[in-house]
């Protein structure tokens, strides 16, 4: 699915990434985990597009077989293209719009097209009426599953923190991506919406869409991951199956052994 | 109580500082050359009014509790509700009841309202910060103007390429500045406005330079023209009717009225249009945008193109109700007028950009014509001397209104945003 190979990040004189490849198997939950400032979140920022990387590749492979080079592309194709999709550590919702309009705006670019690029939708007519009556039901499916449906209509931003969370999960699921990519997902949530967020995860998974994930709490990752890989300043310390790396030694080292206060995630 | 008195005997004070000189004192020509002569009396009751105002101020203050923050009450929402189809109705009839200095004013407002409403696209729709929107005003005022003098094209020709032509400069604007937000991206769409006014100034053999373009010919009503001769082909002659002024005076408000509603249909359409949200959303958050796939570049264009368009729309018909253009009909304060109209209606806001406009344009007219009146009637030098100075304190009532709406209402006059779909409405429409 997602193969990474040799990828390299340089801020000036730092190296942010160094020499990092893994995989991420199609159907698969693999939980990118580190300590803070170890480069996961770069590594996320390269395979969405939002920097360019130093040095390496990024390949994705869709079930089709197409394959895009995701270092290569605009940021902006790889969601509509290659269909990769993402959240952000802080949430980033149109706050001031909307829960229903956060969904459809996911779906802009099969909705403008139907559209005529706005041309018909101005004049109210054409196909445009249909493919809105769609965008609405997927809205709803998904608004249905995060059970956020009675709030709708109601601005993003006045949400709880933990509907927030789900709504930008189900925002990024709106673009009907092959690979999801979470950034913090689990992040200031209570158990029971961690519990929650797990479930909703791995249904998401089960619908076929493969996962790639960074977390920060353990039982996030132990439960619900297929494979691991671990970074520590920047290198990949460890790559296996959650029991694997729970017994690694380097990966407690990283964690447990060396001091890293002085440092703070990107 | 005690500090109060010396708080607003502080204010006093400052108050004097800025107008002893600024009323107070006042320039004449005299025998030799300019003199000057003193106005004590004006600036002392400036200072007491201010003086009287902040105590006035602090004592109430002491005595109301901080105003509770909640939602629009039901009668207000009611209200608002009803305003925009009364202002409509009262735009429509308003030529019947209303002198021909009540149509120009009400002319001049809704040029203001459809440049607004033009600007509301790009700054309140897509967020992109525009203080060089008049470049867009002018661009339409001189297609037109050039195009009629050079090649007797009509206007209702002319007005589809102005506006074609204000876009393309749009999207000129547009590609330069795409990477910049905020703050610089202010800095250049303002240098972008005065590249296009020191243009038309100094590119003397195509704009005529500082002197402007004259014999702009007026828009026809299907053919017929509002001349004063009344013969074959005009619209008095047409209709038998004597050749009066106020009719083409009519007719050009009718065209401003019609032009600033279709704008205001069409914004209100691309609003709920997959466009229209994208922008909306690009505004919240450019990054969240880029990461939904969504062309943040093109996205950004259609609001600087369509945005400019309606620009120049309104510069067409500018160019076509004077008869007469010049660059300085096209200077930055004009940007900040329409762009404080914008702030102050409330960002994204069509009716608050209206009520803004007539407030601004309007409301700023009539204190003018109201002070001037009391003047007359009660001979007073303070109220004449501030009539005949009240264009220059434009700016101060300006600020003063923009400050005190924004004290009060930090999201200007109307804040209220509509979604643009509901979920209960599924199914009907």
């Amino acid at each position: 699915m997602l193969s990474v190979t040799g990828l390299t990040m340089r801020f000036g004189g730092l190296k942010a990434v160094d020499d990092l490849s893994f995989e991420a198997r199609a159907g698969e939950i693999t939980a990118v985990i580190g300590p803070n400032g170890a480069g996961k979140t770069t590594v996320f920022n390269c395979i969405t597009g939002f920097y360019r990387p130093s040095e390496g590749g990024i390949v994705l492979t869709d079930a089709e077989g197409a394959r895009f080079a995701l270092d290569r592309m605009p940021g902006h194709r790889i969601a509509s293209r290659a269909k990769v999709a993402r959240t952000f550590q802080n949430i980033r919702l149109f706050a001031g719009m909307t829960v229903l309009e956060n969904l459809l705006v996911a779906q802009h670019n099969v909705l403008i097209r139907a559209s005529g690029f706005t041309l018909l939708a101005v004049l109210g007519v054409g196909r445009y009426r249909a493919a809105e009556a769609h965008g609405l039901e997927k809205a709803r499916h998904w608004l249905d599953r995060i059970g956020l449906i009675d709030r709708a209509d109601d601005p993003a931003g006045a949400l709880p923190y933990g509907a927030q969370r789900r709504l930008e999960i189900a925002r990024a699921m709106c673009i009907d991506p092959v690979l999801l990519c979470l950034d913090e997902p689990a992040a200031g949530l209570n158990p029971r919406e961690t519990d929650a967020l797990n479930a909703l995860l791995l249904a998401i998974r089960a619908d076929g869409c493969t996962l790639l994930l960074i977390e920060h709490d353990m039982g996030v990752v132990m439960r619900i991951s297929d494979h691991i890989v671990v970074l520590d300043h920047g290198k990949k310390i460890a790559d296996g199956t959650p029991a694997e790396v729970r017994a690694d030694p380097a990966v407690i080292a990283a964690y447990l052994g060396e001091g890293d206060e002085d440092e703070e995630a990107a | 109580m005690k500090s109060a008195v010396r708080d607003a005997g502080l204010s006093a004070l400052v108050a004097l500082g800025l107008f002893a000189p600024l009323i107070g004192l006042v320039t004449e020509n005299g025998d030799h050359g300019l003199e000057l002569r003193g106005r004590p009396l004006a600036a002392a009751a400036v200072v007491v009014l201010v003086f009287l105002g902040r105590l006035l101020m602090l004592t109430r203050a002491a005595h109301i509790a901080p105003p509770v923050v909640s939602g629009p009450s039901p009668a207000m929402v009611r209200a608002g509700r009803a305003l925009a189809p009364a202002l409509l109705v009262f735009a429509l009839v308003l030529p019947f009841g209303g002198s021909r200095y009540y149509v120009d004013l009400a002319t001049l407002v809704l040029t203001y309202i459809m440049l607004g409403w033009g600007l509301n696209v790009v700054v309140g729709l897509a967020g992109l910060l525009d203080l060089g929107y008049v470049a867009f005003y002018a661009v339409g005022a001189y297609s037109y103007a050039l195009l009629a003098v050079n090649f007797g094209l009509g206007f209702w020709s002319c007005l589809p390429l102005a506006g074609i032509l204000a876009a393309f400069w749009g999207v000129l604007l547009g590609f330069p500045v795409l990477r910049l937000r905020g703050d610089y991206l202010a800095i250049v769409t303002l240098a972008f406005g005065e590249i296009i006014r020191i243009v038309l100034n100094n590119w003397v053999s195509l704009t005529n330079g500082p002197n402007g373009i004259t014999g702009i010919p007026r828009p026809t009503l299907f053919g017929l023209r509002f001349s004063m001769d009344g013969g074959e082909g005009t619209f008095a002659g047409f209709f038998n009717m004597e050749p009066e002024t106020i009719q083409r005076v009519i007719f050009l408000y009718y065209v401003i009225l019609g032009l600033a509603l279709l704008t205001n249909w069409f914004t209100l359409r691309l609003r709920r249009t997959p466009l229209g949200r994208a922008w909306e959303a690009l505004r919240e958050d450019e990054t969240a945008c880029r990461s939904l796939g969504i062309n943040v570049t093109n996205t950004k264009l259609t609001a600087f193109a369509i945005g400019a368009m309606f620009g120049g729309f309104a510069g067409a018909f500018f160019a076509t109700r004077q008869a007469f253009i010049s660059p300085e009909s096209f200077t930055f304060i004009e940007s900040a007028t329409v762009l404080a109209i914008v702030v102050l209606g409330g960002l994204g806001s069509q009716l608050g950009v209206a009520l803004a406009a007539i407030v601004m344009v309007g409301g700023l007219e009539l204190l003018r014509a109201f002070l001037s009146f009391l003047a007359d009637q009660m001979g007073s030098p303070i109220f004449a001397g501030i009539a005949n100075e009240l264009p220059l304190y434009r700016m101060l009532i300006f600020g003063l209104a923009l400050v005190v709406v924004m004290v009060l209402r930090p999201r200007g006059m109307v804040s209220t945003r509509t979604p643009t779909v509901l979920l209960v409405a599924r199914g009907q429409g």
